[in-house]
């Protein structure tokens, strides 16, 4: 039944059913969902691919049912995931928090469409951008990938499962209604060449006490036990100590806050993936992710064909913020140049950076930005 | 000094985090004498503590995760019954019993609630029904008795309440059954029978919440109310009763029918396998 799980070869398929096809390559064993244009293609699939393997898929009641079980889920032991869209999200925000409180790893797929509210249902956007990072409510990091093809779909839905796992985090993949919807070529690898790394497993104690959160490695990352493992862990959304204890103290609560966010912080470099095109003598950067980049991409081979010394940073990865690329690309470019499908989230992100302004070229929504529009851009920068 | 000898072992010692007591709860709270049932019957069950899993949400019968030496999960308000149907899912084998208040249970987590039951999921709720938000200090919430007073409804709560055992049956619960705290030996049998339910099994459990609701009602202290539930409690043999009869008032000299209200044997939920040629 397992020999279904990778399905070795070349495909032509939308980057919804790739993402999907990601999860089961991963060993995603749970999938809790509720359906929402336009991640729904994820769901559906995995709702026809999970049985065939073992594995389990469930349609919840709501998102905020959904984000519970993938964590129940995961809590025990399983890779889990779900997948959504903004009006989603929002919902899911909750139990995202709660995710990063209690380290439990799991990945929300968010195909992003035209926002807020209802926005535009069947239509790009990139709008969750602050959302993912931001949303929920206290002080926290996340880690967010913006794949900009149905190959990277594939790959980057392996990579959030591998990252959730090895950091006991949410991991987020912020994709837009173009990717998730075109149909491309993807091929997937030989099973025994996908790369997995595996939550850390505790060593049993000897005095049947062992403390989930207490941390035992320079990386800040404790071991995961699961339910039914005899361990008799208590997890809490509570303040909680390395034992798991509720600790309604100020020191615990500030010291597990820092540890949280330092989790992520101290291992950006495994963390943050960008691709660079043209970039090493470029004088004007442009900044783009997702779909935008291939527009983005686009615009800059034409710039570089006119005689422009114009480069790409494509951002494979968005949260964490890869602060240190930015503050050498500052005092090296002239020009940077953000093209996104929001009023400049990442653009701030970047003005904060650099400490000065960057020229943005946003749309709100609801198509792709075209080539044209940052060819242009490139060209009044290079006057 | 007199000295006074302790016990060095409770049986439920193994049950129950001694590390973690004093608990929180006030005097003539109800929520510890179901939480003892509930670590009988995980003593009586015959299965390892370690297949045993309780998830609970927020709120003072939240914080009965906290006090089981099981592995225990104290989630988001509301939100306990889709954590607990994600562990059962992804590991059937895993006793899974959900632990919460009725306002957690039935008002912020009411959907999950009903759509848990529809499924048939096998986990295993246990409600303590106090008629109001304990933890915040005693506001009407969706099982308070119209007329009753709360914090939020210093007037009287205008507001007609859920009645439990009749939502649950009706939305599809393989079994049902109401107690009140003085029912000590009747809750524990039922957990342990609903340990033994394929499907998704629900009981609630009347409770005691002097501070929160018992000072706003004219309830002096927690032994009075449980006096009121022996003075009219009416057990219920078949099960047959309308909704109006499932109404509690405390303040009015009405019966509160207790007993199972559904047993039955509808498909429990199970994951689709599919086996490809």
């Amino acid at each position: 039944m397992d020999d279904r799980r990778v399905l070795t070869g070349k495909h032509f398929m939308n980057g919804d059913e790739a993402c999907a096809e990601g999860a089961l390559a991963a060993g995603c064993s749970f999938f809790g969902g509720y359906p929402i244009t336009p991640s729904t293609e994820i769901a559906e699939h995995l709702a026809r691919r999970m049985p065939e393997i073992g594995a389990v898929f469930i349609q919840m009641e709501d998102e905020l049912a959904s984000m519970a079980a993938i964590l129940g889920a995961s809590a025990a032991g399983s890779r889990s995931m779900t997948a959504t869209s903004g009006p989603g999200l929002s919902l899911m925000l909750e139990n995202l928090g709660l995710a990063v409180m209690l380290e439990i790893p799991c990945v929300v797929v968010d195909v992003q469409r035209g926002s807020p509210s209802t926005g535009l249902p069947t239509m790009p956007g990139q709008s969750d951008v602050m959302q993912a990072r931001w949303g929920s409510h206290g002080d926290y990091e996340i880690v967010a990938y913006s794949p900009w093809s149905v190959q990277e779909m594939f790959d980057l839905t392996i990579l959030a499962f591998n990252v959730a796992d090895r950091y006991r985090t949410p991991v987020v993949m912020l994709c837009d209604e173009v990717v998730g919807h075109m149909i491309e070529r993807l091929e997937i690898p030989p099973r025994d060449q996908i790369e997995i790394w595996n939550r850390k497993k505790p060593k049993k104690s000897n005095n049947g006490r062992y403390d989930p959160f207490k941390v035992l490695d320079p990386d800040l990352v404790p071991p995961m036990m699961h339910a039914g493992e005899d361990y008799r862990v208590h997890f809490t959304g509570l303040t909680h100590d390395e034992h798991g204890y509720p600790d309604m103290s100020a020191e615990t609560h500030h010291e597990l806050v820092t540890r949280l966010v330092n989790k992520i912080n101290h291992n950006t470099e495994q963390l943050i993936r960008t691709e660079s095109y043209w970039l090493d003598d470029a004088e004007i950067v442009v900044v783009a992710y997702g779909c935008t980049a291939r527009s983005a991409q686009r615009a800059v081979r034409e710039a570089r064909e006119e005689g422009i010394p114009a480069g790409l940073l494509r951002l494979i990865s968005i949260w964490p913020f890869p602060e240190n690329l930015f503050q050498e690309l500052g005092v090296k470019a002239e020009t940077i140049i953000a093209a996104e499908m929001n009023l400049g989230q990442i653009s701030r992100e970047i003005q904060r950076v650099i400490g000065r302004p960057v020229q943005g070229i946003y749309h709100a929504g609801g198509e792709m930005i075209p080539p044209d529009t940052i060819l242009e851009a490139i060209r009044e920068a290079a006057q | 000094m007199i000295g006074v000898k302790s016990a060095e072992r409770h049986p439920l010692d193994a049950i129950i985090r001694a590390d973690r007591m004093p608990h929180i709860w006030c005097p003539g709270c109800g929520i510890g004498i179901v939480m003892r049932c509930y670590a009988q019957a995980i003593l009586d069950s015959g299965l390892p503590a370690d297949q045993h899993v309780v998830v609970s949400g927020i709120g003072c019968s939240g914080r009965v995760a906290g006090y089981m030496n099981i592995d225990s999960y104290h989630t988001t308000h509301g939100r306990a019954i889709p954590f607990a149907v994600g562990i059962k899912l992804a590991k059937p084998e895993l006793m899974t019993t959900v632990f919460s208040g009725d306002g957690d249970l039935a008002a912020i987590g009411g959907n999950h609630l009903i759509h848990a039951a529809r499924r048939n999921v096998d986990v295993n709720v246990i409600c303590v029904n106090n008629f109001n938000y304990g933890m915040t200090g005693g506001q009407v919430g969706p099982t308070t008795p119209r007329g009753a007073r709360g914090t939020t409804a210093p007037y009287g709560n205008p507001e007609l309440p859920f009645n439990l055992p009749y939502l649950l049956a009706a939305a599809g619960a393989n079994f049902v059954a109401r107690w009140t705290t003085i029912h000590v030996r009747q809750i524990r049998d039922d957990i342990l029978y609903a340990f033994t339910r394929p499907g998704f099994t629900f009981i609630e459990v009347l409770a005691p919440c002097p501070v929160g609701f018992g000072k706003s009602n004219n309830i002096d202290d927690g032994l009075e109310e449980m006096e009121l539930y022996r003075q009219r409690c009416v057990l219920v043999q078949d099960g047959d009763v309308n909704q109006d009869d499932l109404n509690i008032d405390l303040r009015e000299e009405t019966p509160i029918y207790i007993g199972r209200f559904a047993d039955r044997d509808r498909p429990p939920y199970e994951a689709i396998r599919v086996v490809t040629s």
